[in-house]
């Protein structure tokens, strides 16, 4: 192997190690080349200060309060939007009652009704897990709706011939069919989630990653900020890729075939 | 000999919301006897594939009567086994899970006898040692074998097969053909299968049913007289090239008489 070779092997395996390293190099650089004042923009050395500056006990319970709320609209969202999404797919009728519905809230701005959710629903993690349901929930809703609809009209064929209940249609075929899209919806709301909860602490918090972002900000102290948003990022990320490893080990048949090797 | 399948005029038309509706099939009538292979051939868009849905009870006839071993198709029933143009087997099942697939979908618990019937038929369509296989990586061919050993799998009277092997390549499908004739004489069922190839209903069948299309009725049944076995040389013999052409001109001046 030549050595140009060898730099374009290396550059791929440890791309985005690379292009990171890049970027805070250029930032930290930029910064004091152009006098940046930190309260506008702190440096990554800044940053990092700032991480170390607040104990880890306080970083943890800020995660752990965001986390919670994270976990539990995605739980509300998956354990909603399923049966919801059986329910459309079972009549041309539930869904021309449900979908008019779920849109309706699909495209009322979360933001402008989380103020009212925290006004009736009070203080608690209830209010903000449910603004994190609500950014959340539709992706599933749509692409498991698009999943239950994929099942060869054969097998359904198949099924009725055998005289199987409707359940055991749903069970055995409709629903394993959509596994892979239901997985695509839970992919795109695993980052939503995160987004929802910090939504609800901008709106009412004590505690959290979203809270300190503000507290953080209205101080200056604007590295303490990015050091939040770096954790929110991981999370989502983590989030993200967990759901990507639940759905390998329990469903490994729904990948596409070069993907499992 | 006894009736395995008797169509008595059966009309078939389907509703178009806001359009005219459409005939599928106008007085039908043909008989099947027990343990009889009979093709039925016609162009697409005939009616053969709703013929196969009325026969295996998912769909009620607009008028006429259809019967299985001399009892009135009221539904679905345990004795007609189906094999689809695709095999539309399960990826989440290995190939035995497939075969033994309608038992539980039934909700009934796959016994050790059931397991032993799942692996005699596999060894019966030639996949014995792929019995623990995920069914993405066997070929199509190879599918196909799969979703008949699940036909077989309730040890129904009959077999319908829609088109099995039109979406194979044509040399799996000749192969398939005569893996079809070694099935059906270890296993002898009432046969009916739906094709659109001249040459395949000559090979397979005793008698094929001739369709003409729009709507579908019967335009003639042929006896196919070549002796059984058959093999690549039934294909040679000059009645074979005889009915065939037969077949072709009879279908090609229907087509020509069509308004189009
Ligand atoms: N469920 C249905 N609703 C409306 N029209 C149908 C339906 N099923 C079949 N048809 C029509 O009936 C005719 C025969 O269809 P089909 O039985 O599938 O033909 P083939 O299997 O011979 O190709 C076609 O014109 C098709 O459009
Ligand atoms: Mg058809």
């Amino acid at each position: 192997m030549t050595l140009s070779k060898q730099l374009f092997a290396l550059t791929e395996r440890f791309g985005a190690l690379i292009s990171l390293s890049l970027v805070l190099l250029l930032w930290e650089v930029g910064v004091s080349l152009f006098n940046i004042p930190t309260y506008v923009l702190p440096p990554p050395s800044d940053v990092f200060a700032a991480a170390t500056g607040i104990a880890f006990g306080q970083w943890f319970s800020h995660s752990a309060a965001t986390l919670k709320v994270v976990l539990a609209g995605f739980f509300a969202a998956t354990c909603v939007s399923i049966p919801l999404a059986v329910a459309i797919s079972s009549s041309r009728m539930a869904s021309s009652l449900i979908m008019p519905v779920l849109i309706a809230i699909k495209a009322t701005p979360v933001v402008a009704v989380a103020p009212i959710i925290i006004v009736v629903l009070g203080t608690g993690d209830m209010p903000r897990v449910l603004i994190t349901f609500l950014i959340a929930f539709f992706p599933i809703v749509v692409s498991a709706t698009t999943g239950l609809a994929l099942a060869p009209p054969e097998l359904i064929s198949l099924s009725k011939s055998l005289k199987a209940s409707g359940w055991r249609e749903l069970w055995d075929i409709r629903l394993p069919y959509a596994v892979p899209h239901i997985f695509s919806g839970l992919k795109v709301a695993s980052t939503l989630v995160v987004t929802g909860a910090v939504v609800g602490e901008f709106v009412a918090a004590e505690r959290g990653l979203g809270y300190l972002v503000l507290f953080s900000t209205s101080n200056f102290d604007v590295a303490t900020a990015f050091v939040c948003l770096g954790l929110l990022v991981g999370f989502s990320l983590l989030l993200f890729s967990c759901v990507g490893t639940v759905q390998a080990r329990l469903f490994p048949w729904s990948l596409p075939k070069d993907a499992t090797g | 000999m006894s009736k395995a399948i008797t169509f008595s005029k059966v009309t078939q038309s389907f509703e178009r919301r806001g359009q005219t509706s459409i005939q599928a099939l106008d007085d039908l009538s043909f008989e099947i006897g027990a343990r009889e292979f009979v093709s039925v051939l016609g162009p697409s868009g005939c009616g053969k594939s709703t013929l196969l849905q009325l026969l295996s009870g998912l769909l009620m006839p607009s008028h006429g009567t259809i019967s299985v071993n001399d009892q009135k198709v009221t539904g679905p029933r345990d004795d007609v086994g189906i094999v689809f143009q695709k095999p539309t087997l399960l990826p989440w099942f290995d190939v035995v899970g497939n075969v033994t697939f309608p038992i539980r979908h039934k909700g009934l618990s796959v016994t050790s006898e059931i397991q032993d019937r799942a692996q005699e038929l596999l060894e019966l369509v030639g996949l014995k040692e792929f019995s623990a296989r995920r069914v993405d990586e066997l070929s199509g061919g190879m599918q196909q074998r799969v979703s008949i050993a699940r036909a077989l799998l309730l040890d129904p009277d009959i077999l319908l097969m829609d088109e099995p092997f039109s979406a194979l390549d044509a040399l799996t499908r000749d192969e398939m053909s005569f893996e079809l004739l070694r099935i059906w004489s270890a296993k002898k069922k009432t046969v009916l299968f739906i094709t659109h190839s001249i040459p395949e209903a000559l090979l397979l069948s005793d008698r094929i049913i001739v369709m003409t299309p729009r709507p579908g009725r019967v335009m003639e049944e042929i006896n196919c007289p070549f002796q059984r076995p058959r093999s690549q040389e039934t294909l040679g013999d000059p009645r074979f090239a005889e009915l065939s052409n037969h077949i072709r001109g009879s279908l090609l001046k229907d087509n020509a008489n069509q308004p189009q």
